[in-house]
């Protein structure tokens, strides 16, 4: 895909999340418009997968481990093809395959549950070593928030992946530095993050999570290296295409209302155009 | 009368997991630094490829696991039941429980018989924590036969398990010839005076209690309960039917565990008066496990004094 198709797709991702959340009365669009460029990027040109066949044993996985931002990871995969993007306005409602956080054994492409904050990274940990013992060649990519690096599991995760040397590994971290009680740096700051992965035996790679090129070329840094686990931590704005969402914390898990979110998607379209 | 054999459940998993090993190539074992402890020093020894040391971090080493089961995996995570069921509960809850993955979770050290190690590693409220979790089974075995059955039961069985295993030696006291079934009870003494429901070690005290109760004239049916979850309700209360008083023991917290599933059971489907033998809502201590057991009232005098003042 070209950068202006990938921008595109990006822009539909987020106009499901905004779509989504609105619909729901709630959710997580902050952090959902902050890692939606990654999320076009993975599920449009990296990741080996098939929306026909979802539970391919050889299909790249991926975790999201931020569990939260369900809505983006949602759009994406609606986007994608592996249901219809008309179900995005189910979110959150009795009834619906899209819960909260997200759930593996309802949503075709969701190859993890998560939700609960530290776990998602054990877990695709668990699917890179699975590869390594199985002699498959899938990748395992997975996302967390910058404020969930403050949960210890994540450091006992990293720990395991940097000595068992699980170079199929790809942790990407949404530096969007804004957590639900405020900055990260004002509630416990996780600061330096690249040299806390370096430290854990990682390759570690620092971009702006909003430039094609450099998410291109962070991947496929990650793919080029043996013998380690890589870390992209990229730079990114919360609520990032939105205007009044933008770099605001109390966007982390609100919802907008009727008239917010037709500001957001008009906003949306100009950012399309 | 011959002595006794005596081995410890943790040797019997330890031995199990090489035989599994040897059958099915996806099967892993996960440990956190006691593969000495747990037994799964074995497996490592026959199949180093897979035994995979996470290091002193069970939380991680829980939601590894769940990652190898969704990767069509089935891994066996060990460590002490102390640190299964409490430590990481909420990655057992969140990681395995809620996508119900194929994990098998291999608890050794459960109860007071850990011995000398003390309270902070005599875990008695691992199998109420874990019967707490939708589609959790939970399984307890008395003896070498049973939980070397157990093991291997759990790798064919679909879904998570969490099994106890025990630090001391204890009696085996099933035949060559017993079979387990998930889910299914054993009467191993028939009786109508009074139904004794056991598992883990305290089967062999219950048997050695119904045998003095015996002398006193009491005929005590024993019933060896290694299943948890699901309960078979079904023998349980025609258990309660048979002999109109139920006495439940088990190594762990009177609160929650095997008393507490009996005790809900037979509240609703057939009131009857319950006895609930365990750990007194109390920590345990240091000291010997033969006497730690003896003084925590497990032994088979123990329950047999138990059982008469209640009767």
């Amino acid at each position: 895909m070209t950068v202006a198709e990938l921008k595109n797709k990006a822009n539909e991702i987020r106009k499901g999340v905004i779509r989504g959340t609105h619909a729901a009365k709630s959710g997580h669009p902050g952090g959902s418009l902050s890692a939606a460029d990654m999320f076009a990027y993975l599920y449009f040109e990296e990741m080996n997968i098939d929306p026909k066949n979802p539970k391919d044993s050889n299909r790249d996985r991926f975790v999201l481990s931020k569990g939260h931002v369900a809505p983006g990871y949602y759009a994406t995969l609606a986007e994608r093809g592996f249901f219809p993007k008309e179900e995005l306005l189910t979110l959150r409602h009795i009834g619906s395959r899209l819960q909260g956080h997200p759930d593996m054994k309802k949503i075709p492409g969701v190859d993890m549950s998560s939700g609960s904050l530290g776990q998602g990274i054990s877990a695709a940990v668990g699917m890179a070593l699975a590869a390594k013992l199985q002699n498959k060649d899938y990748r395992t990519y997975t996302l967390l928030g910058d404020g969930e690096i403050q949960e210890g599991q994540v450091w006992e995760a990293a720990m395991f992946a940097g000595a068992k040397n699980l170079d199929n590994l790809v942790v990407i971290v949404d530096n969007n530095g804004l957590q639900i009680d405020g900055n990260i740096e004002d509630v416990c700051s996780p600061y330096p993050i690249v040299d806390k992965f370096e430290a854990f035996n990682f390759n570690t790679i620092a971009i702006d999570g909003h430039n094609f090129d450099e998410i291109a070329d962070a991947l496929k840094k990650a793919k080029e290296c043996k013998g380690k686990p890589t870390a992209i931590i990229m730079k990114t704005v919360k609520g990032k295409g939105v205007s009044f969402m933008e770099n605001q914390a109390s966007w982390h898990g609100s919802a907008p209302n009727d008239e917010q979110c037709e500001q957001a998607l008009k906003d949306l379209e100009k950012v399309g155009e | 009368m011959a002595e006794v054999k005596k081995i410890a459940t943790r040797q019997s998993y330890g031995e199990a997991l090489v035989e599994l090993g040897k059958e099915n190539s996806n099967v892993v074992v996960l440990d956190a630094d006691l593969a000495a402890a747990t037994k799964t020093g074995m497996f490592k020894k026959e199949f180093p490829d897979r035994h995979i040391d996470c290091g002193i971090a069970e939380g991680n080493m829980t939601s590894i696991g769940a990652g190898l089961a969704a990767s069509g995996m089935i891994p066996f995570v060990s460590t002490f039941a102390m640190f299964a069921a409490g430590r990481s509960f909420e990655q057992v809850r969140n990681s395995i429980g809620y996508p119900h993955l194929n994990v098998k979770i291999g608890a050794t050290h459960g109860g007071i018989s850990v011995g000398e190690d003390g309270a902070t590693h005599q875990c008695c409220e691992d199998i109420a924590l874990m019967r707490t979790i939708p589609g959790m089974t939970v399984i307890v075995p008395a003896d070498d036969v049973e939980a070397k059955q157990v093991v291997k039961a759990a790798a064919e069985f679909d879904g998570p398990v969490y099994m106890r295993f025990g630090r001391l030696a204890v009696p085996v006291i099933n035949g060559d010839d017993y079979k387990f079934e998930i889910g299914k009870g054993t009467v191993i003494k028939e009786g109508t005076d009074v139904a004794i429901i056991a598992n883990g070690l305290c089967v062999a005290s219950a048997l050695e209690a119904a045998e003095k109760l015996a002398a006193d004239g009491v005929n005590a049916k024993v019933i060896n309960m290694a299943t948890v979850k699901p309960l078979d309700d079904e023998l349980v209360v025609a258990a309660a039917k048979e002999c109109g008083k139920v006495v439940v023991v088990e190594e762990h917290s009177v609160i929650g565990g095997l008393g507490g599933a009996v005790a809900e059971l037979l509240s609703e489907k057939l009131p009857t008066p319950v006895l609930r033998v365990g750990v007194e809502d109390v920590f345990g201590h240091s000291g010997p496990a033969t006497e730690l057991i003896k003084e925590f009232g497990l032994d088979g005098e123990g329950v047999y004094n138990k059982v008469k003042a209640f009767l």
